[in-house]
């Protein structure tokens, strides 16, 4: 009973689960190879784990010079759980599904 | 680079849905509508586990928990306790699954409704219980398996059609959205969070283990419903009916079912049942627009 004295009374609502590294889930670990990425963030769009991040330096691996100051997607493999859904919208085709190391 | 939706992350990462899930898609898009001045209520669904153990939440945004039927209820009530405090500004928003919109909380949505409460009401419809293990519910369409309507004997009733009910309640706002088609999601959600009144939001939310289709495919299946027309893109303001996306050539409906284990076990004569369904509402929504508009 101790221990449930320590708790809170309500729910800490600061986005907290970020404790909880989802990455350990993954069985397929998504790759961008950013000299084809359009920087068309359509991958940030669509990712349901809010686990792509936006790089606002810029990536200098670009398919055009244009785009190699443009903020660019970038994942977060602690909390990509590896469904795919990135690759599977890319437009440019870019993601590559590789199987995940130990 | 221009993002054509908000760049804020309301919903942070760590959370506890599947891969691939469509609900939590939702719920990230619709918090980038909304902002942090937001409370959440959540009954029992998918999202209640999603969210996270306690004392953590995934969520920035205040959340509260409340038992299955009371999600509307519960929205009203914090609602008006917010406007005692005289905070005027404060959104509340009610956000449960099938079950607890077109099952077990259709009756507090209704009274809450009916006396046109202050809430946003969001039900993102996955099809079945999934988060107990893929039950029947009201929302099951027609031909599809479930733990509960076994392959043998799929289910034989068509979906409730929730957004009739909610239609004849006269409420000020009521959209269907689906995270295939973002800016149209949030916009919506923009929209409604300038309205005054219940507001109701019907989310076609893809489920890869209930529904039996790969996780990669969440969005590609959520686009094919709209445009086979299985689940339409409208909106009702004040009674008029306006339909978002009308699709120059129709998609069969046999590509929305094939990704979908589910209705793997359909027959040919199923599968035009299944179309024949989606022809006569599809038909009714244009001569209901029409209606509106002369």
């Amino acid at each position: 009973m101790k221990e449930n004295q320590k708790l809170p009374e309500i729910v800490v609502s600061s986005g907290s689960m970020k404790i909880n590294k989802t990455g350990s889930w993954r069985n397929l670990r998504p790759e961008i190879d950013y000299s084809k990425c359009i920087r068309c963030m359509i991958c940030w769009k669509f990712c349901p784990d809010a686990c792509i991040k936006i790089n606002k330096e810029g990536i200098k691996l670009a398919p055009r010079e244009n785009l190699k100051k443009e903020p660019a997607p970038e994942i977060d493999y602690d909390y990509c759980k590896g469904c795919g859904i990135c690759a599977e919208e890319c437009p440019a085709k870019c993601i590559a599904m590789l199987k995940e190391k130990k | 680079m221009r993002l054509t939706i908000p760049e804020e992350e309301v919903l942070s990462s760590g959370h506890l849905a599947c891969p691939g899930c469509g609900a939590t898609l939702a719920m990230r898009l619709a918090l980038k509508a909304l902002g942090r001045d937001t409370i959440v209520v959540i009954p029992a669904c998918c999202w209640s586990t999603i969210d996270g153990v306690f004392p953590n939440s995934a969520l920035g945004v205040p959340v509260m928990h409340i038992a299955f039927e009371a999600a509307a209820i519960a929205a009203s009530g914090i609602k008006a306790g917010l406007i005692a405090k005289g905070n005027t500004h404060t959104q509340v928003m009610a956000w449960a699954g099938d079950g607890g919109t077109f099952d077990i909380g259709i009756q507090a949505l209704s009274g809450a409704a009916e006396r046109n409460d202050d809430i946003i009401y969001v039900c993102y419809d996955n099809e079945a219980y999934q988060n107990t293990g893929i039950q029947r519910s009201s929302a099951t369409p027609y031909g599809a398996w479930t733990t509960t309507t076994p392959r043998k004997h799929p289910k034989q009733e068509p979906k409730k059609n929730i957004v009739d009910i909610m239609s004849a309640h006269r409420i000020p706002y009521i959209a269907t959205a689906t995270i295939a088609y973002p800016e149209d999601f949030v916009r919506k959600f923009k929209k409604a969070r300038e309205i005054k009144g219940t507001r109701f939001i019907h989310i076609f939310s893809p489920c890869p283990p209930g529904w039996k289709m790969k996780e990669q495919d969440t969005v590609k299946v959520s686009r094919i419903a709209v445009k086979s027309c299985v689940f339409p893109l409208f909106e009702i303001e004040d009674g008029k009916l306006k339909i978002n996306i009308k699709p120059s050539r129709r998609q069969d409906v046999r590509d929305y079912l094939k990704l979908q284990g589910r209705f793997s076990h359909l027959k040919e004569e199923d599968i035009k049942r299944i179309q024949k369904e989606i022809d006569k509402n599809w038909q009714n929504l244009l001569k209901r627009e029409e209606a509106h508009e002369g």
